[in-house]
């Protein structure tokens, strides 16, 4: 039982990882600023999502787990909101097409 | 090598690049997103030494406040610093690099030369500790064994609000610091600005109450609630007070005037200033605490705020 929640906190935590890495590709790569914003977004909801997931069932116990979950929560309130501001700051920053 | 210590040479080489990029960049922006790196990076630097609550100040105060008000000076600087092109002469610029590597080496010496194994009065902090109530190393410290010097840096606070407001214009006097969004009115941040203060002020009050016995304090609990607070004026669902209000400027004195009484109460009743009579220390300490908690918010919001600007008449 030990051995398969540590191979799920493995897998959960390295596909974690990869979303944060394939982020950062991205906010290196991608030419302007909104679809680096797109990028980043993903980094810090699914891949934090994903690492928070394989960390709890290893927090020793219930209340450490859910204060996990409350740290991803706030994240990504705060990360949702400031995505959407720099967007808007960046849109009108950016002439029109 | 083991992982720790790679992992350890990658923290201290990525802090290094930060500091370096901070200190090189060329324009005031770039240079305060390498200070804010170089914050957060310490931060993780004081967590490997097992030191919480300078962890939490460095993140709170050292990187988020700072950076906060750098960014500030950086946007009212950008205008001008477009046209400032003049370089120091070759010959100053050496003088300034020999200067800064002889304070570096001078540094490197010191450290060296401290005598093994360090001395240290954490022992005797510890064996003390349980006459003050509290269970938490570091609060021991900052409220009883050195009150003197916590009393001090909220003097030196409230000292450097009066120095931000020393800025304004004349007419400055009659109004209010400018802290509204520009895009305060489209709802996105007035959603935040809704939803997370409650979360906010339940978790600084925690971080204050929670410092008696584990990492925390009031510092990093104001700096929180000074969060909230700053997150309500950006969004407008607030106005930044006046400058000149009396409720403000008696919450701005409170908590080192509070600090300042329990002080001079301690010659009468425990025989020395700033000394607490041991059944009651912790009392007294949470009775000081609480009125700095609202001063250091209060302060440190205001200190981003920054001085107060004329009234405008459309």
């Amino acid at each position: 039982m030990s051995a398969l929640v540590d191979l799920f906190t493995a897998i959960a935590v390295s596909a974690g990882l990869l979303f944060f890495l394939a982020g950062v590709v991205g906010l290196l790569r991608f030419p302007d600023a909104l679809t680096r914003l797109h990028a980043l977004t993903k980094a810090d909801n699914v891949g934090l999502g994903l690492i928070v997931a394989g960390l709890m069932p290893q927090a020793g116990g219930v209340l450490a787990a859910l204060k996990l979950m409350l740290v991803w929560l706030t994240v990504l309130l705060a990360g949702a909101t400031v995505g959407q501001l720099i967007a808007r700051v960046a849109r009108r920053a950016e002439p029109r097409k | 090598m083991s992982f720790e210590l790679f992992y350890e040479v990658l923290v201290g080489l990525l802090v290094l690049t930060a500091a370096a990029w901070s200190v090189a960049a060329r324009d005031s922006y770039s240079a305060t997103v390498g200070f804010v790196s170089y914050g957060l990076l310490m931060t993780i630097v004081w967590m490997q030494l097992h030191a919480v609550d300078v962890a939490l100040t460095e993140a709170a105060i050292g990187s988020g406040l700072t950076g906060l008000v750098l960014l500030g000076a950086a946007a009212r600087l950008r205008a001008t610093e477009a046209r400032v092109v003049t370089r120091p002469p070759a010959a100053l610029r050496v003088v300034a690099a020999l200067a800064c590597a002889g304070v570096a080496v001078a540094l490197a010496v010191t450290v060296l030369s401290l005598p093994r194994p360090t001395p240290s009065l954490a022992g005797a902090t510890v064996a003390a500790l349980p006459a003050t109530g509290l269970g938490n190393a570091v609060n021991g410290v900052l409220m009883a064994f050195r009150a003197f010097d916590t009393l001090l840096e909220k003097v030196v606070l409230v000292l450097s609000l009066v120095g931000v407001w020393s800025l304004a214009p004349d007419l400055g006097w009659t109004g209010r610091p400018r802290l509204r969004h520009p895009f305060a009115d489209d709802g996105v941040l007035g959603f935040l600005a809704r939803t997370l203060p409650p979360l906010g002020l339940l978790f600084g009050v925690h971080l204050m109450w929670n410092g008696a016995v584990e990492p925390g304090g009031a510092f990093q609990g104001a700096t929180v609630l000074a969060a909230m607070w700053l997150l309500v004026l950006m969004a407008g669902l607030g106005e930044v007070p006046q400058v000149r209000a009396r409720w403000l400027r008696v919450a701005a004195v409170a908590g080192p005037a509070t600090f300042l009484a329990v002080g001079l109460f301690g010659i009468a009743i425990a025989g020395a200033f700033l000394a607490y009579p041991e059944p009651h220390a912790k009392a007294l300490i949470l009775l000081v605490e609480v009125p700095m908690m609202l001063t250091i918010a209060l302060v440190l919001a205001l200190l981003v705020a920054g001085p107060p600007e004329p009234v405008e008449h459309p």
